[in-house]
């Protein structure tokens, strides 16, 4: 019931709890008890909508940035991805294997503010070895989801 | 010319599909949210069009057997093995046709002679009647009923029988009523097949959209129907591969054989690309049978759910991906709920009598669409409701 709960809210977080007992067949009082169980144990963290940014009047860039860095003695690559999360551009931080060490994807309304972002904000911290940016020019598909597609039934009337 | 006197007798008794009439108004208008397509809304999984982009790269494009490649009879038997316990012989007793629906149209011709009577309970798939009609059978309907689950009853099925009778067709999973026939059931009309020394055509292609604990029982293993029984699977609804056109047929060998006959000369054989995707769907496709029939199950509690509460009562339908509420209690008849529904709120369903006389009073309501779109649909039929 849990996996489906999940699967089910990451497909569409807008499905109403009363929608979700009947999906899952189940009580909509327990959909509410699991639901809490996960929000406390921060299994979801939130509910957000999945925004085609191309579509979004207005400037929007994005990056993705290459990081090595020198990991500090105590507490390894924590506290530089710490620092580097807390900026508002960054929207995610993630410790990698293979050649670099930290995948950073940035955003902001222009590639010259990402390129600012970089020059000013990350390859000045502390233990940044190098920096090598990678400009987003189509996003095909996000968080399982094509965004290309169009929503458009293709299916023919047959018999 | 005069065309009508010189086409072919039988053709010109065939009433088109009642379904259509609806899809054609549907096309026409603006904004209509349809839940009336009955075929699967997910795409074919990705290792599938994999294989069949991989055969073509591969420059495999010639005729296969006309039975089938060996390698897909091969497939087919070790599914039907592994998935309901029977076993057929890979060379003498497959037949790859073009769809089920091929398959159906090529048992039906081969056993039914002029003045055979075919026995069809409905509702149920619009292609039975016209099929038996071509063939010179005389079809005799049995009709099914919400308060039996729609499943055929041994005592139904006696009361038709004559001695002219030839052939049961054994439509279940059922489409538009979501009717199951369970082993219980389906061992009673055992009993009156062998009584009666019936042929049966059993028309499992939902097989694997079967919900609740019990799986799918096929027909032949029921003991003593082997013999007596041709069984019609596909890959259209089971892999999501309706525009592939493959299907298949598996009984005894004579009867097989016959079929194999008709094909050859009428078919040659069906087609390369897709029997090899086939085959890798049988072999590696189990997962994405478990992921789809999740999906329609959860769709199928929310839709039936809802109607309910609306006041559409609908009987639990146990397969297929179709739900059959009754719209008695709106006064209309179902051709009219239909009109009404599509010219008023922009939804378009199937009225039930396009699939027998006795589905009148009812409409078919598909849910092979997302949950996105059939909630929105819901809200409309709602609205409509409040209206009435």
């Amino acid at each position: 019931m849990q996996q489906k709960l999940i699967n089910l809210l990451n497909e569409n977080a807008r499905l109403t709890n009363a929608q979700l007992a009947v999906m899952l067949n189940t009580t909509e009082e327990n959909v509410k008890r699991e639901l809490a169980v996960l929000e406390e144990s921060g299994v979801i963290r939130g509910y957000k909508p999945l925004i085609n940014w191309d579509k979004v009047a207005g400037d929007r860039a994005s990056a993705l940035i290459e990081l090595r860095v020198s990991p500090k003695k105590e507490t390894g690559f924590d506290s530089i991805a710490h620092t580097i999360m807390e900026f508002t551009e960054v929207e995610s931080v993630y410790l990698m294997s293979g050649g670099f060490d930290l995948a950073v994807m940035v955003h902001g309304k222009t590639i010259q503010d990402i390129a600012m972002f970089v020059a000013r904000r990350l390859s000045t911290l502390d233990g940044v070895l190098s920096t090598a940016t990678h400009f987003v020019l189509t996003k095909y598909k996000e968080a399982d989801v094509i965004l290309s597609d169009d929503d458009r039934d293709r299916r023919e009337y047959t018999v | 010319m005069d065309y009508q006197s010189r086409m072919n007798r039988e053709i010109l008794q065939v009433k088109p599909s009642g379904i259509r009439k609806f899809f054609d108004i549907a096309n026409e208008m603006d904004n209509v949210i349809s839940l009336s397509i009955g075929e699967p809304d997910f795409t074919t999984p990705f290792h599938v069009r994999a294989e069949g982009i991989h055969t073509l790269e591969q420059g495999k494009t010639f005729y296969s057997p006309n039975r089938g490649f060996a390698i897909l009879r091969e497939e087919i038997c070790k599914w039907m093995e592994r998935k309901y316990n029977v076993s057929y012989h890979p060379e003498a007793e497959v037949l790859v046709t073009v769809g089920g629906s091929e398959a159906i149209d090529l048992a039906i011709r081969c056993l039914v002679n002029p003045g055979d009577e075919v026995l069809i309970p409905q509702p149920s798939f619009v292609c039975y009647v016209p099929l038996t009609q071509m063939a010179e059978g005389i079809p005799v309907i049995i009709e099914t009923k919400a308060e039996d689950k729609f499943r055929l009853t041994a005592q139904a099925l006696r009361e038709k029988i004559t001695p002219k009778t030839k052939l049961l067709i054994l439509p279940f999973p059922n489409n538009p009523t979501g009717g199951v026939m369970r082993r219980k059931d389906l061992e009673e009309i055992a009993k009156v097949v062998e009584e009666h020394d019936l042929l049966v055509l059993s028309d499992e292609i939902y097989s694997e959209l079967t919900y609740g604990d019990t799986p799918h029982v096929c027909f032949s293993e029921i003991p003593g129907m082997r013999e007596r029984t041709i069984v019609i699977n596909g890959f259209s609804k089971t892999f999501a591969m309706t525009g592939w056109r493959l299907g298949f047929a598996v009984g005894p060998h004579e009867i097989i054989d016959a079929m194999t006959k008709l094909h050859q000369f009428g078919i040659m054989s069906a087609p390369t690309m897709a029997q090899y995707a086939a085959a890798e769907a049988l072999r590696n496709g189990d997962d994405d049978i478990v992921y789809m029939r999740e999906q329609y199950d959860m769709r199928r509690r929310l839709i039936v759910g809802a109607l309910n509460d609306m006041g559409l009562t609908c009987f639990e339908p146990e397969g297929a991906f179709y739900v059959f509420p009754s719209i008695q209690k709106t006064g209309l008849s179902s051709e009219a709920f239909c009109e009404k529904l599509i010219h008023e709120s922009r939804v378009a369903v199937v009225p039930g009598n396009a699939f027998g006389d006795c589905g009148e009073g009812f409409v078919r309501v598909s849910y092979s669409y997302s949950l996105k779109h059939i909630n929105e649909a819901l809200d409309r039929i709602h609205t409509f409701l409040k209206t009435l």
